[in-house]
Order: C-alpha cells, then structure tokens, then sequence
C-alpha cells in the first residue's frame, strides 16, 4: 500500500487509459484522436528522457533526435527484416514488440555513452552543437544505408504499438524518471547542474553521472522511437532531423523544465495544439512559433517550471525547488561582483 | 590538379558565403552569449528582400554592376532594421536569463518567421526563382574555368570582412563593441551605452546574412522560406570550428566549411553534409574552443 501511495502514477495513468479505452469503445474518440493521442505519449516519452539530460543534469542536448531515429530503425530491423514478426500469431508478435523496444533502447543507449563521453570535454554551447552534430551524422549515415531503405524510406512495419502500450511505456518511463530524480544519481545530476566546480569538490564523479543520464536518458529516447516506428510504420530518415530535436526542446522548455509533470503538460498540449489549430491552414505554425516565444518572455520557467502535479510530488520533499529557483534567477550585479571578488 | 583547383575556387566561393554568414553569430555569441538560432532567417530575409526589390523596380531585367551592389546593400538595411527589432521584442527582455532560455526563443523567433513568411500570400509556399543580378562571363585560366561572378563574389566577401574588421579594430562603435564582449557591466560603467552596441551588433550581423543571402542566391537561384535553416546550421558549426566569439575564427572556419563541403560532395554527394559534422566533432575534440578560440577559465 505504502508503495503504490508513493507511487501512484502507477494508479493514475491506467485509470486515465481506462477512460480512454471506454470513450474510444462508444465512438465518442475517433481512430484520429487517438492517433493523436498515441503521438503524444510517444512525445512525452522524448520530452522526459530530454528532461534527465537538459532538465536535471544541466547539459544541452539539442540532438535527441538522434537516439530516437536509432531507436526506432533498431527496432524496426528487429521486428520487420530479422524476424518478420508481421505474420507470427499476435502473442508472439507482442513478445518481439516487447525484445524489438528493448533492442532499441539498447541499440540507442550505445550511441548514448558515445556521445556521453565527449561531454567530459565540453561544456555548454560546445557539447550542444556536438550533439546537435551527432544527430546529423546519425541521419546522413541511415541515409546511405541501403538495409533500412535509404534516403527511401523504411516502409511495412508492423503495426505493434497500441494505445495500451504506449500507455504502459509512459507509465513506466514516468515511474524510471521520478526515481532517478529521487536517488543518490539524481541527486548527482542535479549538483552538476547547480553548480559543476562545486559537485566535483564535494566528492560528486561529474564524469559518471553525467554518462549515466546520458545513456539513461538515450535509452528512453531509444524506447521512445521504437513507438513511434510501430505506431506510424514508416520511416524516413529526414523525420528525424534537428528540427524534430527542436521539438522537443520546444515541449520541454514550454512545459517547464526541470519538472516531471511540466514536460508531460508541455508535450501533450503543444502536440495537440497543432491539430487543434489545423482550421487556421498555414497560420497554425505562425502561432505556434509565436505562442512559444510569447511563453519565454512572460513565463521562462515554463507552463509548469518549479511545481509538479500532486500525485506527481517528490516523495522526500521540495529539495530540489532549492537549486530551481537558482536557475532562473535573474543574476543581480552584487552576486555577480561577489562571484569576481572571490575568484580573484 | 586542376580539377583540385576548380574544386577550390567553388569552395572558397562557397566558403565566403558561410563566412558571411558565420560573423553574424560569432558577433552575437560574442556580446550576448546566446546562439541565434534565428540567424539564417535573416539570410532568407535578405534573399527575399532582394527578389522583390529587383522583381518591383527592375522589372527582372539585368542590372548593372553598380545597381547590383546598390539594391544588395538596401536589403542588407531592410534586414539589418529587421534584426535590430526582432533583438528588441524576443531577446532584450531575456539577456539576464540562462542562456538557454534565449536559444529557446530564438527558435521561436525562426519557427513563426519562416511559417510567416509562408503564410502571407504574396510569398507563399512555393520557391521562387531568383533573378540573375549579373551578366556571368565565362573564362579559362589554362584548364581552369572561372566565372566573373564566383571571382566577384570571393573578393567582394573578403572587401566586406575587411570593412568589418576596420569597423571592429579603429571606429569608436566598435571599440564599445570590444568593450561590452569583455565586459558589459564594466564597459556600461565607463559609459558604453551597451543597448545601442548590441543594436549594432544585430544590424551588422543580419546585415552580413542578407548580403550572403543575395550571393548564395546568386548562385543556387531558388528561394524557398526554409533555405536558411541548413545553411544557417552550416554556418553556425563553421563559427564554432574557428572559435565562436571570434571574427577572424569564423572567416577562417567559414572558408574550412566551404572548401570541405565542396571536395566531399564532388567524390559522394550524399555525405556532404553529414562529413561537415564529423569534422567540426573531431576538431571540437581535439580542440574544444575551436581552432582560434581562447581557453576560457571556469569559476564558481
């Protein structure tokens, strides 16, 4: 009992998916909004494994496409070239879903500790473009893959992923997320994050931990591709570029960063605002690009920076509200000629 | 050899365009410390302002070398008043903010310009075709074929970067420049009034992008409102590979790109823009503040 109060997003998302299932059983959701849906759990997924690296760990990753699209040809390799697990009987079909995710999320988080690794050397607008690199070099190098279709496309995936699934997934990325954010790695990440120098001469291994969010957070993203790849059953590799990256750094900062249920709400409401929108033609992406800066400008710690829904609190307190608020306060001139006064 | 020579000339041709292009971050990034994600948008700006200044008042017929250089120069001030606004509306209220949250806004900013420019109807969707500003004369040096305008191109880049690094080392603006890079409190104490500096900085900058927008149009003759987002990317890896912050980094970073690019597209085409990546990642590597940045200490 003690364990599912503490954790009760384990009780929260299948009721919200039982509503879901039973709206969709009496037509009042059509095949589209579910669709939409299932695209936005996929974007939650993304927007939480962002969240480990940019949001906890104080690294900016802007090329987390990059894990995704690794993720998701992984995984698609799996399940359609090596195993065709388009004609097996559905159970089996499930297990090689399950094995194909898994393959992603390892195959993802491989290339998650290969890039983790230069950020030992790079700090800030450095590690970024490196990043923002990886997932170019990623994407040129599917492209001239003759296996996964090229600049093609990868098409006749299987369609594996359902809403139950996808449901699952988020569920147990959300649970992975608010764990790691409550141990002693979280806890890591977030000195890094605070105040690198000072982490490091409090006996923190900077290098460590920020390799393990790396790879962590590339696992996820790996997961995170796999839906998507079963979801929409085709792939190209353009899908993936830096403007999908840029995606989600827009949910994630939209939504507020730093926060569990703020990178949820981010990338729920804004991939469905998209659609809502969609009777404005052409000038839906005209507000949307407006709407975010308008967001950065009133409210820069985003729609939910600081705050996490009840049932999503922190289970030992608001210990890291301490090192939020630090991050987005403006620097005075005092702090910043104490900062002068004491290196010098 | 002499397809390597041709192959160069193409690249620096190329090569002066991401220059162009690269000073305008490297003078944001210098100042503000933030990444203008915006910047190719200003080159795309720039290339349409040329395209509807030729289209209205030349009627699409050629223009002689000194009205070309007269209408790139006015769209070079359309988008140089352009940027200075947008800096005034999305960036100025966030300079004190984590950088992050500027980058964020920058994207905004090129999401809603290109979707804009998208969306209203006398720009649309569709490409555009560029007029040709300049009579191209063809000539041979030995094997080598060189066109006038490739040639103009390099040398009317370097005059421009020359003009620039003159502003930057001599003038009193761009002493307060050089000032407010080093410091901006310090610089507004001894009486830099650092607002109009970065003004200046942004009307140089997306100036520079407009300019380079009219010749990389000049050559690839298709509009198209996204144009500046690879170019802007390309650029932007050629500043950091000099050295972001510094304008002889990204000239020198800007011509490595080009010339690269050019060389690997002529053996696989496809790899080009990949390779320009694996490039910048291994300098990055081995240098990580770039070929002519400086090491900066880290303090708590």
């Amino acid at each position: 009992m003690n364990w599912l109060r503490k954790n009760s997003e384990v009780i929260i998302l299948p009721l919200i998916y039982v509503v879901i299932f039973l709206l969709q059983k009496n037509k009042i959701l059509n095949n589209y909004i579910i669709q939409i849906i299932m695209l936005a759990g996929v974007n939650i997924i993304m927007t939480l494994s962002l969240n480990l690296v940019n949001g906890m760990t104080g690294q900016n990753s802007i090329g987390h496409a990059g894990f995704m699209a690794v993720g998701a040809y992984v995984s698609a390799l799996f399940s359609k070239i090596i195993f065709s697990a388009a004609t097996m009987p559905p159970a089996l079909q499930t297990v090689f879903f399950l094995l194909a995710t898994i393959a992603g999320g390892i195959g993802a988080a491989i290339f998650g500790f290969l890039i983790g690794m230069p950020t030992l050397r790079l700090k800030g607008d450095y590690l970024a473009i490196v990043t923002l690199g990886f997932g170019e070099v990623i994407r040129s190098i599917i492209r001239i893959t003759p296996t996964v279709g090229a600049a093609r496309g990868l098409t006749g995936i299987p369609k594996l992923a359902s809403l139950f699934w996808i449901f699952v997934f988020v569920t147990i990325t959300i649970y992975v997320c608010r764990n790691y954010m409550d141990s002693a790695y979280g806890r890591g990440c977030l000195a890094i994050r605070d105040n690198e120098v000072a982490a490091d001469t409090m006996g923190i291994n900077t290098s460590k931990y920020k390799v393990q969010a790396f790879v962590t957070s590339a696992f996820i993203a790996g997961i995170a591709g796999s839906m998507y790849a079963h979801t929409l059953r085709y792939l190209h590799p353009d899908v993936f570029s830096y403007t999908k990256s840029t995606d989600f750094l827009v949910y994630l900062y939209a939504g507020g960063v730093g926060s569990i249920s703020g990178s949820i709400l981010g990338a729920f409401v804004l991939t469905a605002l998209p659609e809502i929108l969609r009777f404005m033609n052409e000038w839906r992406l005209v507000i949307y690009g407006g709407l975010l800066v308008v967001i950065i400008l009133f409210r820069p710690v985003g729609m939910f920076g600081g705050k996490e829904f009840a049932f999503l609190k922190l289970k030992t307190g608001g210990i890291r509200h301490i090192g939020f608020s630090n991050l987005f306060q403006r620097k005075s001139k005092k702090t910043a000629v104490a900062n002068e006064e004491i290196s010098q | 050899m002499e397809k390597f020579i041709q192959l160069l000339v193409y690249g620096l041709q190329l090569g002066s365009i991401y220059a162009l292009l690269a000073i305008g971050y490297t003078m944001v990034f210098g100042i503000i410390r933030m990444i203008n994600m915006a910047h190719g948008d200003f080159l795309m700006m720039g290339s349409y302002a040329v395209f509807f200044i030729v289209s209205l008042f030349f009627a699409d017929q050629m223009l002689g070398p000194a009205i070309a250089l007269f209408v790139i120069l006015a769209s070079a001030s359309i988008t140089g008043f352009i940027g200075v606004g947008v800096e005034r509306i999305a960036y100025k209220p966030l300079r004190n903010r984590p950088k992050i949250s500027s980058m964020i806004a920058a994207i905004g900013v090129s999401l809603f310009t290109q979707n804009f420019f998208r969306a209203i109807p006398f720009i649309g969707p569709n490409p555009r075709t560029f007029p040709k500003l300049l009579k191209d004369v063809l000539f041979f040096v030995g094997p080598i074929q060189l066109s006038l305008v490739r040639i103009v191109v390099i040398i009317l880049s370097i005059v421009i970067m020359s003009v620039l690094y003159f502003i930057i080392m001599k003038t009193t603006i761009g002493m307060e420049m050089r000032a407010a890079s080093c410091d901006k409190d310090a610089s507004s104490l001894m009486g830099v009034n650092v607002n109009r500096v970065i003004s200046a900085t942004f009307f140089i900058g997306a100036g520079l992008a407009a300019i380079s927008g009219a010749f990389y149009a000049n050559n690839y003759p298709v509009l198209t409102v996204t144009m500046g987002a690879t170019l802007g990317n390309k650029a932007f890896i050629a500043a950091v590979i000099g050295g972001i912050g510094d304008i002889r980094g990204a000239v020198l970073g800007g011509f490595i790109m080009g010339v690269i690019e050019i060389m690997i597209s002529s053996v696989y085409s496809e790899l080009a823009y990949g390779i320009s990546f694996v490039v910048l990642i291994i300098i990055l590597l081995l240098k990580p503040e770039g070929l002519l940045g400086k090491p900066m200490i880290e303090k708590v």
